[in-house]
């Protein structure tokens, strides 16, 4: 064991934000130890799960100096000198950001992403860039030009994606908490399948710039942690106006952990309504989820909550509309990459549209080129209207179902993965399969409504399970409460895999 | 729906992505798969739905005509492949 596991107590490794906070600040533990504690993790543990693309120690460890001083000047605020990964679709000044893709593989980033830049002025710690599917493009991070990401419950098993290297460095404690995005359920589905907790907030919520583009309408920041409370503290800081994000919300800045210094009561969810949506509890779902989620239901009827029936009719029309918008919107994104101001270049051609064609086949994978080319073909010529905008109208559909189950109900809840976790190599020749994986989750993104997932018991084979909470527009700080509460009666989220034990 | 291969090879001539023969048949597969699932769409009947660009009805923001980014050009061209005095460098367009 090296030197500083020694020292550092190992509780450390899994401490809340609440616990980390007080330690930083009894000077029981210094922000350098902290980052070398987990910088020391990281590089035992991250050969096997290949959570990490880049590991920055020098910036890690001059932020957890600059972060030591505040702390000791009095000057600090929540996160200072707290450790944190940043998915690697976050642009970080002279740092490596790769998108997952081999087009990104020498770009080192001449600017920070306005999530990093916050994240900076609050003096959290990044420890590094985190595996992804190339360009958030994936449901299991195995489309990734560095290689897949185990899955730290089974490292046979995948870890969901896109975000499975954020989602797999908390639930191995590579790092206490982690950035991500999520277009079409790249923060919650990994959280399920890695036992993590993870949330999305309404669109326009966090700022999309430095925040490599893939489908524009549908992408949005998230945050991973072990609970809602450490995701509630993450989301707070990441969460705020941006003018160089057209798609930026002007609305006050929220605490999204107002609600959980409520002191715990015997049945704090009295008087909540939670939907159950009948589409997301229907034949698709594997058995050994059911059972987990149906448990997870009782223990809020326990908590005061009352279940009632809703209904999203057009459920099932969001994956082909998502399959239509999402690609569309990539394949115009995805046109900046032309091998001309940055990223990959061809080294051999014969004239501008080759260099463009040999540069753009060769720096992109195989799923991200399939999306490229469903896009561009649903928005060409004779084909838009019955694509494209047919796609629009469904997703008008879906948002509507959504508003009109939300006046039956305070939430929605659901199984966020219809199955655990699934073997690497399962689904990864079969997009189709692939797809259908995101089958609870999509919706929630065309709507553009927040949505969290917590862990909710185990299945076969000892893998996780999760529960997806969705609420109203700007229902972030509710949802995180509805999940505290939850996880203060329960300790499906204290459960580690063996790594972290 | 069924691509052939012309009109895969033709996609790809749109997306400006080179696509060796060898593989567009087994592009196309994976295409008409996905396209199978996309086609469940169009057995809804959307007449008078009105299209949803964005989850929120917001007007697009207007600011002063202002410049307001410094000029970092050095930085920005020292990642690019292949920069000249100042300026990017791509095959010659015009004989």
């Amino acid at each position: 064991m090296p030197d500083v596991e020694r020292r550092v107590p190992r509780l450390m490794i899994n401490a809340s934000l609440t616990e980390l906070r007080a330690a930083l600040d009894a000077k029981d533990v210094s922000s350098v130890e902290l980052a070398t504690l987990f910088l020391d993790r990281i590089e035992r543990l991250n050969p096997a799960l290949n959570a990490f693309i880049t590991v920055d120690r020098d910036g890690a460890l001059a932020a957890a100096r600059a972060a030591d001083a505040r702390i000791a000047a009095g000057t600090g605020g929540p996160l200072t000198g707290i450790p944190l990964a940043h998915k690697d679709v976050f642009c970080t000044e002279g740092v490596l950001t790769t998108c997952g893709s081999k087009m990104l593989s020498n770009f080192v980033s001449p600017y920070d992403a306005h999530v990093v830049e916050l994240l900076k002025q609050a003096g959290a710690v990044s420890l590094g860039k985190t595996n992804m599917d190339e360009f958030a493009m994936g449901s299991s991070n195995e489309n990734s030009h560095y290689g897949a990401v185990k899955n730290p419950w089974d490292t046979s098993r995948v870890p969901g994606g896109s975000s499975g290297g954020s989602a797999a460095a908390v639930a191995a404690r590579l790092a206490p908490i982690a950035t991500g995005t999520d277009t079409g359920g790249s923060v919650r589905q990994p959280a399920a399948l890695c036992g993590i907790t993870g949330i999305k907030p309404t669109y326009g919520t966090v700022s999309r710039y430095g925040m490599i583009a893939y489908a524009s309408s549908l992408d949005q920041g998230g945050a991973l942690g072990t609970s809602a409370a450490d995701c509630a503290a993450l989301l707070t800081a990441m969460a705020g106006f941006d003018p160089r994000d057209s798609t930026s919300l002007e609305r006050p800045a929220e605490d999204y952990s107002r609600e959980l210094t409520v002191p715990a009561q015997p049945r704090p969810l009295a008087g909540l309504r939670i939907g159950l949506p009948q589409e997301f509890f229907g034949p698709g779902m594997a058995d050994d989820v059911r059972a987990a989620v149906d448990a997870a239901l009782d223990e809020y009827r326990k908590l005061g909550a009352t279940t009632v029936d809703v209904s999203l009719p057009n459920a099932q029309l969001a994956i082909p509309a998502y399959y239509v918008i999402a690609p569309a919107e990539a394949s115009s994104n995805l046109s900046r990459f032309d091998g001309v101001r940055y990223g990959h270049r061809a080294a051999e051609y014969r004239d501008l549209a080759e260099m463009y064609a040999k540069s753009r086949a060769e720096g992109f994978g195989a799923e991200v080129k399939r999306r490229i080319l469903v896009g561009t073909y649903v928005l060409s010529h004779g084909y838009y209207d019955a694509y494209y905008l047919q796609a629009q109208k469904l997703r008008r559909l879906i948002a509507q179902d959504f508003q009109a189950a939300l006046r039956g109900c305070d939430v929605i809840a659901g199984p966020t993965s219809p199955t655990t976790a699934w073997a690497i190599g399962e689904k990864s020749d079969d997009p189709v399969q692939m797809y259908l994986s995101d089958i609870y989750t999509i919706a929630v993104n065309l709507a553009g409504l927040p949505g969290l997932s917590h862990p909710c018991g185990f299945g076969a084979g000892n893998l996780p399970v999760g529960l997806q909470l969705v609420g109203d527009y700007f229902s972030e700080a509710r949802l995180l409460n509805v999940a505290h509460r939850f996880q203060q009666a329960s300790d499906w989220h204290l459960r580690r895999p063996a790594v972290a034990a | 729906m069924s691509l052939s291969i012309e009109q895969v090879q033709r996609i790809a001539a749109l997306a400006r992505i080179e696509l060796a023969a060898g593989d567009a048949e087994a592009t196309r597969d994976k295409l008409n798969g996905i396209f199978g699932l996309i086609e469940q769409m169009q057995a809804v009947d959307t007449s008078g739905v009105e299209p949803m660009s964005h989850p929120q009805d917001v007007a697009q923001r207007l600011r002063t005509d202002v410049a307001t980014e410094p000029d970092r050009r050095d930085e920005f061209q020292r990642i690019a492949p292949q920069t000249q005095a100042g300026l990017y460098l791509v095959p010659k367009v015009l004989e």
